[in-house]
């Protein structure tokens, strides 16, 4: 008994902890059973004019509501990925790790989303971000370290994206620091844009994850085709003051028009009371 | 991206951002592999002094660079030259004739030798002196002009000029196409295509650190820079979406690829197109500033100091849109 005793903590201590103290984030991860109530923003897309619960800027402000939806209809536009701080919203991905044979150390963990197809890696062995005039990419180039059992992940080089599919641009001045939290079969995906160019605040949203022991992830091709005959070089759009959808979305779902149009300030739980106080 | 070639010469001593004084001494000159045989030289720091980006090819034929940057670099530029080749320099390509692209021609031609051969007359090493400068004509007319004071010495203009659209190389086993884009940053603009590195040199019809400089007393005009933007994307093949495929260098800034090129012409399109609705409505250019056709972008690419700040965009489209009425 007392031998028992003796050795348990030992056996505790080989069996529960790994070698770095790291999760293995490795197999295919989906979200299309927990969408919940994001299911209309991150499947369907945002309505045009809702800006509401986020810091933007009056710049960005103007810049949406002078964005057409036709944009996505010209070729050049229609194969555009989802950048990797707006891809977790869609559908699956595959994580999996690169190790050096020789020495296992940990070199990179990948990640391929459904959407588009795109793979994006992110660097564990300590190498430095690129000069800023290297090449930007709708991936970026990360960056990322274990603290504890959450993956962190840092990264730079972004093209110029998107916040929400109604022309909310998120520029290539952002940086996004990511944590990857694994609670056994499931995992949330936190991710932090800052953007200095178009929203006062960080924008931080999460987004949860199934592991799927059969999991498979599709093939995503993508042709551009002429589906509309416009003359060269047109780009749709609306001249400000011009956009006759901007209403819509607050009239349909009752909300105020003036919380519609966001800003940092509607982010917070006070100004409902503020938006309440105001309309009695 | 210097404005106007009156300021030509006197731009050699001072730096891109007007009112600075450059410290060239301060500039770094760093190389950043594109693909193939291209590299992209970046100046960066000296206030100012910077200047634009040079793009170099490298092989077995020598070394071709499409710009020179500006004069005081040119012992930078070389020395970050020969950490990649040892070959002779046998070609410059101005994309402009701005001094921030064209102030090291003299410096780096003479460190340079063309190939020559064929029916020369007298020495044929007197022929083969100093590389060959291309250019579209009009750069040669603005540079050799009698208006410009102090003259740009001769050894600086270019010795090598076409006046049609387009003018062909193959030079270290790649085809390289030089496209004369008219009226655009100015009338002598170039955009230069490696075709087997698939990489574009685009001068300062694109950039990605300012809006579009359209230098009118230069023949610039902001149609002309749309058209040069989507003349650019034409050229691209992305590997998917707009990413991949042909790299771009631009006259300032990163390197890029499609998606940039289309971010910076949709800007470019949607400025032009309010403003051409104002300059319709009759509104004068003080109204025009005063309605910030360009507000949302200001964020990106906007200055109120500096050599080309956002008013001097909008009255130079203005300008550009009211003539063509």
């Amino acid at each position: 008994m007392r031998l028992r005793a003796c050795l348990l903590p030992v056996v505790f201590f080989l069996v529960c902890v790994p070698a770095h103290a790291q999760v293995n984030l490795s197999g295919v991860w989906n979200n299309l059973n927990i969408l919940h109530e994001d299911w209309p923003d991150r499947l369907f897309g945002p309505e045009l004019g809702d800006y509401a619960g986020l810091p933007v800027t009056d710049a960005l402000r103007l810049r949406a509501d002078t964005w057409d939806a036709s944009l996505i209809t010209l070729p050049e536009y229609q194969c555009r990925v989802h950048p990797s701080d707006y891809v977790p919203s869609f559908a699956g991905m595959r994580i999996w790790e690169e190790r050096d044979s020789a020495s296992q150390q940990l070199i990179a963990i990948h990640t391929h989303h459904f959407a588009w197809g795109t793979e994006r890696s992110i660097w564990m062995d300590g190498r430095p971000h690129p000069p800023d005039y290297a090449l930007h990419t709708a991936m970026g180039f990360s960056t990322g370290t274990w603290d504890k059992d959450i993956l962190t992940v840092t990264t730079t080089h972004l093209k110029e994206g998107w916040v929400r599919r109604n022309g909310l641009a998120r520029s290539d001045r952002a940086t996004v620091t990511e944590h990857f939290i694994r609670h056994d079969d499931h995992m949330t995906l936190v991710t932090i844009v800052t953007d200095p160019a178009y929203y006062t605040e960080p924008v931080i949203r999460s987004r949860d994850y199934e592991y799927e022991v059969a999991g498979e992830i599709g093939p995503y091709p993508c042709e551009p085709v002429e589906e509309v005959i416009r003359p060269k070089g047109e780009i749709p759009h609306h001249l400000p003051g011009t956009n006759p959808f901007l209403g819509a979305y607050a009239a349909a779902h009752g909300v105020p028009p003036e919380a519609a149009r966001g800003g940092a300030e509607t982010m917070y739980p006070e100004y409902r009371k503020k938006i309440r106080g105001a309309q009695k | 991206m210097i404005l106007a070639l009156g300021l030509a010469t006197s731009a050699q001593q001072s730096g891109r951002e007007g009112g600075q004084t450059p410290n060239f001494d301060a500039v770094e000159i760093t190389v950043l592999p594109a693909q193939g045989n291209v590299y992209m030289l970046v100046g960066a720091g000296g206030a100012g002094g910077a200047g634009g980006n040079v793009t170099l090819q490298i092989g077995k034929d020598g070394v071709l660079l499409v710009d020179t940057q500006y004069a005081p670099l040119s012992g930078k530029i070389l020395a970050a030259i020969r950490t990649l080749s040892t070959e002779p320099i046998r070609y410059i390509i101005n994309t402009h004739v701005h001094p921030d692209h064209t102030g090291g021609n003299e410096n780096i031609r003479k460190a340079g030798s063309t190939i020559a051969g064929g029916n020369v007359s007298l020495d044929i090493q007197d022929a083969a002196q100093g590389a060959q400068i291309i250019a579209h004509d009009n750069v040669l007319k603005r540079m050799s002009a009698r208006t410009v004071q102090p003259p740009i010495p001769a050894a600086a203009w270019p010795t090598s000029t076409f006046v049609g659209d387009d003018k062909k190389l193959f030079f270290n086993g790649e085809g390289i196409h030089i496209i004369h884009q008219p009226v655009a940053h100015t009338d002598g603009d170039s955009i230069v295509f490696f075709r087997r590195s698939d990489v574009i040199s685009t001068g300062d019809i694109f950039t990605t650190t300012n809006y579009p400089v359209v230098d009118l007393a230069a023949g610039g005009t902001i149609n002309g820079v749309i058209d040069g933007l989507n003349k650019i994307i034409d050229l691209i093949i992305p590997v998917y979406g707009q990413e991949g495929g042909t790299l771009v260098i631009p006259g300032h800034g990163r390197l890029c690829d499609m998606g940039d090129v289309i971010n910076y012409r949709e800007m470019a399109t949607i400025v032009r197109d309010r403003v051409q609705d104002m300059v319709n409505k009759g509104m004068t250019l003080e109204q025009v500033k005063t309605a910030r056709p360009t507000r949302d972008y200001d964020p990106l690419y906007g200055a109120t100091t500096g050599f080309w700040t956002t008013d001097m965009f909008v009255e130079a489209v203005f300008k550009t849109l009211r003539a063509k009425r």
